[in-house]
């Protein structure tokens, strides 16, 4: 009988996250702090009680969109590294639509999720369509949408949407026009979760529909594996590039909504939304399938939400948590190291259970002779 | 005769071919401002070229790393998070010894934003030469990792994620250069003397990439190296020189941004090191044509600055120069998506 022990996505990804884990605790002690403490009260911020589970709950769910329009984009063999634009105009519009649409809460939560999806969209089609179309890099395209999108707002907010006080921020939507949502809102005892999360779950369980039972996820999977074998089969490239790149926007844009009109109400300009980046942590961590990125963007969401009170209780400045989640990239990116490492513990499992196999048909046949 | 005709038709064609790159449309546009800036002034350039060569040095010199890199066949997404190193690098050493050593403070700030720049860098090389990792995953990782590990490093050393310095550099005027007319009072009055480091990286760099022997085969390390290994050179070690080098330069520029205008480590260099790869791309991986680049966006990007209190410039809206360089590059794409002059390599392990 033949054991296989083959080392598997979800080794590489524990094994990324340990050594994420492990390099924080380093740096933890490097500045004299005792690690132990810091984790103990990193994930204690996280979970402590029903408003911060709500909280990180509220940080998981941008993640989570974020992650699932970078894993989205991976199916298809494209790297989706413009997330944070797109997150930025599918944002802005939710915003607009926040300040100057009023109807009926579920009429208004249609027209909203709308806007973020076609803003979101509309950023994410055009690096499609220079791939599509003119071979562009969807890396180089999205990068440089990214800034477009980030000069944008930088000058649209102030003109246009500029808050009572500060400049750097446009002016805050009423909260009866936000995301958050009274009785979620009792249920974890204030905080800022709200309506996103079902946003979130309806997207993951969506995209999970479309990539595994739908003609269009086969096909875009398929110029995923190889398009040259796609497009001989008939597959047409170019337009399941496009349409990649579409839903993937769309999906950052919606993130870009629960950030900016769920978890905050107002739009910051000259920030990049680090979450754009952070997705892609939570795709590669969840192997680019939508229930990995789930589960990635719910512990990313923990180490986000849970720094502040780290921080505040410890020395440790709350970075840490940004440099666990680089390091756990960087990681995953080398995971070759792990399949390597996984690979040789196997082929020792293996190895071992055949000499004790072959030994004992040794001894059997000695005893029968 | 009609054979040379022929050729010199040929060579004709591909001059004016030539001249429709970005780097000379670049020129153009340069031109026209220039210009257009003496028709409605003369005060005005002069207000604005000194600004324009400070935003520009940093740029250039993280793009030139970026150059070095590409040419190698490493594509290096990190130039960002390793510009940003060089930036801390820098603020800390300069704070650290501005009160005891302020003769050599700013040199050795430099030179240690240099070294961390490189040490940093590293990691990208690790992963991407001998792992064969992802490139573009790896230069995002180094993004990351370099602004959140700064700010931590800086709020554990300094005590706070901003990082001032008191020193900065003295800007000096040229001594006779500076009386030439038009072109003194523009490129050699009131003068950082990193400008001309810079300037000389730049020049040393042309020659080592471009009349070298050792440029020839790094060069080739990023269209084929495969020939190159078979002709004997360790690709490897090319690659490693090269996004070393890449490191030494966006820190260098980093460093470049502290001690000109900026006097102050806040965490970001907002964005410079993405504009960078921009002008590389637009400068269509050459050393003459990064330098356009970057000086075409510097003076976008002063232009933006500098649109609130100068009147003749409001007409346009800040936006516009800011959105410029990344637009414009789209575009050089799009044009040259036929021929791209792209290392063929970069990006691919070996």
């Amino acid at each position: 009988m033949k054991i296989k022990f083959k080392s598997n996505t979800f080794l590489i990804a524990v094994s990324a996250v340990i050594l994420g884990l492990v390099a924080g605790a380093i740096l933890m002690a490097s500045i004299g702090s005792n690690p132990f403490e810091g984790f103990y009260y990193l994930f204690r911020g996280g979970l402590m009680n029903v408003e911060r589970i709500g909280n990180t709950i509220a940080t998981a769910i941008t993640l989570m969109l974020v992650g699932l329009s970078v894993a989205f984009a991976f199916k298809t063999g494209l790297f989706n590294i413009g997330a944070a634009g797109q997150m930025l105009v599918g944002g802005l519009c939710a915003t607009l639509v926040a300040h100057y649409v009023f109807l009926p809460r579920p009429l208004y939560l249609i027209v909203i999720i709308a806007a973020a999806l076609l803003g979101g969209g509309l950023w994410g089609v055009i690096p499609g369509l220079l791939k599509a179309k003119f071979n562009v890099h969807e890396v180089v395209a999205t990068i440089m949408m990214n800034w477009i999108a980030y000069w944008s707002i930088y000058y649209f907010v102030p003109a246009y949407l500029k808050g009572p006080s500060l400049e750097t921020e446009s002016k805050s939507i009423a909260i009866s026009q936000s995301l958050r949502s009274p009785w979620l809102t009792e249920i974890f005892g204030g905080g800022y979760i709200n309506l996103g999360i079902f946003v979130a779950i309806l997207a993951i369980i969506l995209i999970k529909f479309i990539l595994d039972k739908t003609t269009l996820g086969f096909e875009l999977k398929a110029v995923g594996s190889n398009r040259f074998c796609a497009e001989y089969a008939g597959v047409k490239v170019n337009r399941n590039v496009i349409i990649s790149m579409m839903i993937a926007g769309g999906l950052a844009g919606l993130a870009g909504m629960t950030y900016y009109t769920g978890y905050s109400r107002n739009i910051q300009i000259g920030v990049m939304p680090s979450m754009g980046f952070d997705g892609i942590a939570v795709a590669l961590l969840g192997a680019s399938s939508p229930i990995g990125v789930f589960f990635s963007a719910l512990f990313f969401g923990m180490l986000q939400s849970g720094k502040g009170f780290m921080n505040a209780m410890t020395e440790v400045p709350p970075e840490i948590a940004d440099t666990i989640i680089a390091t756990i990239i960087y990681f995953t990116a080398t995971s070759v190291l792990f399949k390597k490492f996984w690979d040789s513990v196997g082929k020792r499992i293996r190895t071992k259970r055949k000499d004790r196999a072959d030994k004992a048909v040794a001894q059997e046949g000695k005893d029968n002779g | 005769m009609a054979d040379a005709k022929l050729s010199f038709m040929e060579n004709y064609r591909k001059q004016s071919r030539n001249f429709r790159s970005p780097l000379w449309i670049s020129v153009y546009v340069l031109a026209a401002v220039v210009v257009l800036g003496f028709m409605s002034g003369s005060h005005l350039i002069r207000m604005i070229f000194p600004y324009a060569i400070a935003y520009t040095i940093p740029m250039l010199m993280t793009a030139l790393g970026g150059l070095y890199s590409e040419r190698s066949g490493v594509t290096n997404l990190g130039l960002e998070g390793l510009m940003l190193v060089g930036y801390f690098a820098t603020a800390i050493t300069i704070k650290y010894t501005e009160q005891t050593s302020y003769a050599i403070a700013l040199p050795l700030g430099l030179l240690v934003g240099v070294l961390a720049g490189a040490l940093f860098s590293m990691l990208h090389a690790f992963a991407s030469i001998n792992l064969k990792a992802d490139q573009v995953i790896s230069g995002t990782a180094i993004n990351m990792l370099a602004s959140a590990l700064t700010v931590y490093l800086a709020r554990t050393i300094a005590g706070s994620g901003n990082v001032r310095i008191m020193l900065g550099i003295v800007r000096k005027d040229i001594p006779l250069l500076s009386k030439i007319p038009i072109v003194g009072p523009l490129l050699f009055t009131q003068t950082y003397w990193s400008t001309w480091v810079a300037l000389a990286v730049w020049g040393a760099s042309w020659y080592l990439l471009y009349k070298t022997s050792f440029g020839l085969r790094l060069r080739a390390c990023g269209e084929h190296p495969s020939a190159v290994a078979s002709a004997g050179v360790n690709v490897h070690r090319m690659r490693y020189f090269g996004v070393a080098m890449s490191g030494a330069l966006a820190g260098l520029g980093g460093g470049t941004i502290l001690i000109t205008y900026s006097g102050e480590f806040n965490g970001t260099v907002a964005g410079l090191g993405f504009l960078s790869i921009a002008a590389l791309i637009f400068g269509q991986w050459k050393p003459l044509g990064i330098l356009g680049a970057t000086f075409f966006f510097g003076t976008a990007t002063t232009i933006a600055n500098v649109s609130q209190v100068i009147p003749e410039f409001g007409v346009i809206p800040p936006v516009v120069f800011k959105v410029f360089p990344y637009v414009v590059t789209l575009l050089a794409l799009v044009a040259f998506s036929k021929r791209s002059a792209a290392p063929k390599a970069s990006g691919e392990p070996f």
